[in-house]
């Protein structure tokens, strides 16, 4: 009975050796070591015959059964499970033939041959379990192994994972704080934009400011002139009463008094001037209203012209308009199409009256024509010049916000741009005709 | 003696008609008008020879200028004197206007005893 107890004492050293860490190992340590020490005693008895064979026997089918119940029902222990399944044919069948040996010895001599044959059978059974188990254990190796890289790809993985999150972190509040630095440039730009448009008001107003000075002094020379000879009348009409020609009197009077209606009107036509200048420089808030084009455009071609004649000596230009009289009241903003109405009426006189361009054409007369015409259900006006015309690759850019051509510090670059955002407003449509060497058209359709 | 005044601007007439009124009265001087150079020369081309002695006008008139107005006048006309009138008395002006061969060249607002003064000494002459 030895090597059976033997191989008890090997299982519980396996059993302690390998097992899981889950497990509180402490209470069963003790326990374990016991069993050793049993089954170390039991080969001692074995060997030295002090104790009665029978009893060793039972001995150690109860180590072995202590040993098969902690490895197949206590959890913790379950790596001993295949060990024990390998040995335990071998270990019921030596336990069998002890058993029979001490109840019947000479019934077991009959069988013996049949114990050492079950005995060689299930020593192979065991040795083809431990042979298959170890096979499986290199394949669970070899598993393992493969589960311990893929675990250590996956702290790999989970490293990269975490510096990408910080650089993702980082690349994000850099990506926040860029947004929020083209937000307030935007938001700068915005406010920029509004006062060069201002500015660009300001300046048409500037450009406007000597128009609008001759156009006030013409009705303020008529509302002199005409209350000075008002004053003569009156003399003579005193004259006359002392005379006593009442009906010369009469005349003179009738005189004086289409005299005060012409000052009245001459007033008020300044006082008129002066109203659409204020309301020029006003931002905003324009109302539609019907309005007669021709005027419109009549006054803005003579504030453009005795603008620019006021301001530069040497420029010269001759304008012409060609208005149709039958054109119907359009429903406008009328400071808004002035505006436009001036900013292109400038641009033809700056285009052919400049003295840059005159000196090379000098047999050349500049002129400027506005003209108006009905087309069904459009009003067309069109400004025009015989100037040098304007290049192909330019004219599309023309509209754009400050693209200028004229020297800096000359134009704002905001005034085809701005026209172009008042016809657009109104429903209508600009557009350009031009020729190198013979001029530039610009018309413009609003709908009635 | 028969003046054209030529200016866009209608009142111009009630003004110099007032202004004017007595010599007008004593039949000394006859004014006619004429509100753009092409209304202007139709006048001047009514009667061969032209009644009209002398002519002022204004510059600065939509359509025919009044220093084109000076050169039609001048080639059609060259016995008739013509003086401007105009709100700009720049020297650019003023050269091309006596280039063409206008006899005066008055600003304005118009000094009217200057004027009178031009007019008189052609009727006395």
């Amino acid at each position: 009975m030895i090597l059976e107890n033997i191989i008890s004492i090997f299982i519980i050293n396996y059993l302690r050796k390998n097992r899981e860490l889950t497990v509180d190992f402490s209470k069963w340590e003790k326990l374990l070591k016991i069993g050793i020490g049993v089954g170390a005693a039991l080969c001692f008895f074995e060997v030295t015959h002090l104790l009665p064979n029978s009893l060793l026997v039972i001995l150690t089918i109860i180590l072995f059964g202590g040993v098969t119940y902690l490895s197949y029902r206590v959890p913790g222990f379950s790596k001993g499970k295949s060990l024990v399944y390998a040995i335990l044919p071998y270990m019921t069948i030596s336990f069998a033939g002890q058993l029979i040996e001490i109840v019947g010895t000479d019934f077991f001599e009959k069988i013996e041959n049949y114990f050492e044959a079950a005995e060689f059978f299930a020593i192979l059974w065991a040795l083809s379990i431990w042979w298959s188990g170890r096979k499986q254990k290199k394949a669970l190796e070899i598993e393992r192994l493969k589960a311990l890289e893929k675990e250590r790809e996956y702290e790999i993985s989970q490293k990269l994972k975490a510096e990408l999150e910080i650089q993702v972190t980082a690349r994000t509040a850099e990506l926040t704080r860029q947004k929020e630095e083209l937000e307030k440039t935007l938001t700068e730009l915005k406010s920029t934009q509004s006062q060069l448009i201002h500015a660009e008001k300001m300046a048409s107003l500037g450009e406007l400011t000597a128009g609008i000075a001759h156009e006030i002094q013409n009705p303020l020379n008529f509302v002199n002139n005409f209350s000075e000879v008002s004053e003569e009348l009156l003399q003579e009409l005193q004259e006359e009463l002392d005379k006593g020609d009442l009906e010369e009197a009469k005349a003179i009077s009738q005189d004086v008094i289409e005299n005060l209606k012409k000052i009245h009107h001459h007033g008020k036509r300044a006082d008129g001037i002066v109203k659409g200048m204020l309301q020029h420089s006003r931002t905003g808030s324009g109302q539609k209203e019907p309005t007669d084009i021709n005027e419109l455009a009549d006054e803005f071609l003579r504030l453009s012209y005795h603008g620019l004649r006021a301001k530069d000596k040497t420029f010269n230009a001759g304008f012409k308009m060609d208005f149709d009289p039958a054109l119907p009241k359009v429903n406008i903003v009328p400071q808004d199409i002035g505006r436009v109405f001036l900013n292109l009426i400038n641009n033809a006189f700056y285009a052919c009256g400049n003295s840059e361009y005159r000196k090379h054409h000098s047999d050349l007369k500049p002129m400027v024509t506005v003209s108006t015409k009905k087309l069904g259900s459009k009003v067309q006006i069109t400004v025009s010049d015989n100037g040098p015309g304007i290049p192909e690759d330019i004219r599309e850019k023309i509209f754009q916000p400050f693209f200028t051509t004229k020297p800096t510090g000359q134009g704002t670059g905001l005034g085809l741009s701005l026209s172009y955002d008042i016809i657009k407003a109104h429903g209508g449509e600009i557009k350009i005709k031009s020729e190198k060497g013979k001029g530039t058209e610009f018309i413009i359709e609003l709908p009635i | 003696m028969k003046i054209l005044i030529v200016d866009d601007e209608k009142d111009v007439e009630m003004l110099f008609r007032q202004k004017f009124r007595k010599e007008t009265r004593s039949g000394n001087l006859e004014l006619i008008f004429a509100f753009s150079g092409a209304e202007a020369l139709t006048i001047l081309g009514e009667s061969d020879p032209p009644s009209v002695v002398y002519v002022f006008s204004d510059i600065n008139m939509p359509g025919m200028t009044g220093l084109e107005l000076l050169d039609q006048v001048k080639k059609k006309f060259p016995q008739i004197s013509v003086s401007m009138i105009s709100a700009y008395g720049d020297s650019d002006n003023y050269n091309k206007a006596i280039k063409s061969g206008a006899k005066e060249f008055f600003t304005k607002p118009i000094d009217f005893d200057s004027l009178r003064k031009e007019i008189l000494d052609l009727i006395n002459t």
